[in-house]
């Protein structure tokens, strides 16, 4: 068999390129738990950029509205949550979860009108350069300025969380809030920050995948993604480069199923689709059996409500 | 001016009037939205909530609609009541269906008083090996149980997809995604001519009168409350955590396994592709609204039932898209979470007395 070089560089490529929904959702949440909040609205506030991005799109015809729209979408729908576990001191999970829910319903409900209508194409950059190298020409080259911005923001959240003093205050909320809100940190302040990132970063993964990686709006689309995104913070051991790692594995075995079908290998598709789900409870078990290693690397007050007696 | 002050213990009497403000608050924002959507408000709410139940054959489908979802929302209380958060139901639903239907395609054309309560020991027992791998996974391994039971969800659906599609499709069903029809003695009776409510409800009211038992008189009800409070002190106190967990796990697995052999041995009468429309996670909200009590859950499950009924006929009348019952559930939990802030803190309003 005659391995096109060109054609491995391409499935790189095509691997990366779904792993990007994964590394900004993931990343956005990081930032989230690390101040010391479990939001499980992910896949909620996902589809809710999903669709925002989509309808802007068709609506005003304009690329960078609908980027920042969705962003705004994901910022806005996190807000609910961002009230109700910080001022209004509800459970963590609870609330996360019907975030999910309601976030599932409106996007359905909004996007109604917008089923079949097809997609704008997305620019990309150095489009000319895509042909000059061999293998690493395709994998480089060619992709839209959302792609470039998933594969560096792992470094830019490492560098935030680790070289500057507003990352320090984010982990400092994040593993102690009393001893934070004694140094005269507004915990409620920058937790209600933290959320609203994460809910912008889970928007720009849903425009992502409605907007540039499958260009149309399909109900539910999100298929899970965000729920993944949640594992992979945990795989990482809260630590942003090792997202990268973690989303390329995931969005290997997404893309490993076509390549498995068009060769004609014989398992059943349903076996290849759940694959990624094992794939995440297989690792999660890897991962969180050395209990002492996750006690460490986890923000201690994560899922922890935090209130100051005024 | 108003005054936000701490209770000093959480007020009884509103821990059971938050889930009755809670709905009330959803039915106001739920005719804002409508209202936005371009419709009148009021008769939107009626299409909504009222006219689906007005007669014989609503009831029925109200009935239809809100046993699976008590069944699964009592199992879930066990987890929730002792900190565990299984929102794998719906995969633990689909498992328990998986299970039970095979077993009952194995009694094909055969005719038996014995094949109906095997055909529902089989559900919970699927239900329950379903649920132990989170609980076992999180015991032994230490492994969330929030991501694991909710990826075996994906899994579960599609092991489904692939059975009936697949190996146990009708061999003379034209390739439709279906499995052969149940014989009629691994169906669950109909309890009216003409109406499509069965004997699952039975299984759900005993569901609601053993979960009070073991709650409110058993040892190992106090134990879950206590663990549930703080598990420093359940530890303290020596009670075995990991058996605890595991045990909560299997009876809410085996709870969503008869949701599951309920929605596949009642009316329909065989296993296809979408046995469930999320009855596994809308009963996570049906638990809250009935605050994980056995009665509460009754009539919480009532209410959250209408929101399927409801979105069916809106939808039918009012051209007004069937998620609108999804929008209804997030906004429920939404409201109820809110308001619990109530338990906790007391809003004084203070005139300008001397």
């Amino acid at each position: 068999m005659i391995i096109d070089i060109n054609f491995v560089g391409l499935i790189i490529a095509s691997i990366m390129a779904s792993a990007v929904p994964l590394i900004l959702a993931s990343c956005g949440e990081l930032i989230t738990e690390r101040s010391g909040v479990l939001n499980l609205g992910v896949e909620g506030m996902m589809i809710i950029g999903a669709i925002s991005g989509f309808a802007l799109m068709t609506v005003t015809g304009s690329l960078i509205v609908a980027v920042f729209g969705a962003m705004l979408a994901g910022v806005l729908i996190s807000t609910i949550f961002a009230f109700l576990t910080q001022t209004l001191i509800t459970n963590h999970v609870a609330t996360g979860l019907a975030l999910t829910i309601f976030g599932i319903g409106i996007s359905a409900m909004i996007g109604k009108n917008f089923v079949g209508i097809p997609g704008k194409e997305f620019p990309i950059l150095f489009e000319s350069l895509k042909d000059t190298i061999p293998l690493i020409s395709p994998i480089l080259f060619g992709h839209s300025i959302v792609f470039y911005f998933a594969f560096a923001l792992p470094f830019m959240t490492n560098y935030f969380l680790k070289k500057t003093k507003l990352g320090l205050i984010v982990r400092a909320v994040g593993d102690s809030p009393e001893s934070a809100s004694n140094q005269g940190i507004n915990v409620r302040l920058v937790r209600y920050a933290c959320i609203l990132y994460g809910g912008a970063m889970s928007g720009l993964a849903g425009a992502y995948l409605s907007m540039i990686y499958t260009p149309q709006w399909i109900e539910n689309m999100t298929g899970g993604r965000g729920w993944i995104a949640l594992a992979l913070v945990v795989f990482s051991t809260w630590n942003p480069i090792k997202i990268l790692i973690g989303a390329m594995i995931f969005g290997g075995l997404t893309i490993i199923q076509f390549h498995m079908q068009a060769i004609g290998v014989r398992i059943p598709v349903q076996f290849l689709t759940a694959l990624p789900y094992i794939v995440t409870i297989i690792v999660l078990v890897v991962i969180s059996r050395d209990s002492r290693k996750i006690r460490l690397s986890t923000p201690s007050s994560l899922g922890k409500s935090f209130h100051k007696d005024n | 001016m108003i005054k936000i002050v701490k209770r000093d213990q959480p007020s009884k009497a509103i821990f059971f009037f938050t889930p009755v403000l809670a709905i009330f608050l959803t039915l106001v924002a739920g005719g804002l939205i409508f209202f936005i959507l371009g419709f009148k408000p009021f008769e939107a709410l009626k299409f909504f909530f009222i006219i689906p139940i007005a007669d014989k054959y609503g009831f029925s489908e109200l009935l239809l609609k809100a046993t699976p979802l008590c069944l699964i929302a009592i199992g879930l209380s066990f987890c929730f009541k002792s900190n565990n958060w299984n929102i794998g139901a719906e995969g633990q639903l689909t498992f328990g269906a998986i299970v039970s239907g095979g077993v009952a395609l194995l009694f094909y054309e055969q005719e038996g008083f014995y094949i109906l309560p095997i055909v529902i020991l089989a559900g919970a027992i699927g239900g329950m090996l379903y649920a132990s791998i989170p609980a076992i996974l999180k015991t032994y391994f230490n492994t969330n149980e929030i991501l694991v039971s909710l990826m075996l969800v994906y899994v579960s659906k599609l092991i489904l997809d692939y059975l009936v599609v697949g190996p146990w499709s009708n061999p003379e069903g034209f390739n439709f995604p279906e499995t052969r029809q149940f014989s009629d003695s691994a169906k669950l009776p109909l309890l009216f001519e003409g109406l499509r409510i069965h004997a699952g409800i039975f299984l759900a009211l005993a569901a609601v009168v053993i979960s009070w038992f073991v709650f409110y008189k058993t040892y190992l009800g106090f134990q879950m409350k206590v663990s549930g409070f703080s598990l420093k002190t359940a530890k303290y106190a020596g009670y075995k955590g990991k058996k605890m967990i595991i045990l909560v796990f299997l009876i809410s697995g085996a709870c969503a396994g008869l949701a599951g052999v309920g929605e596949i041995t009642g009316p329909i009468g065989q296993l296809h592709r979408e046995i469930s429309p999320d009855y596994g996670f809308t009963a996570i909200i049906v638990a809250f609204l009935g605050r994980l009590h056995p009665v509460g859950i009754i009539f919480a499950s009532l209410v959250v039932a209408i929101t399927y009924l409801g979105a069916e006929t809106a939808q039918i009348f009012m051209q007004i898209p069937k998620y609108t019952g999804q929008v209804f559930q997030g906004m429920i939990l939404f409201f109820l979470l809110a308001s619990d802030y109530l338990l906790f803190f007391k809003i004084k309003f203070i005139g300008s007395k001397k």
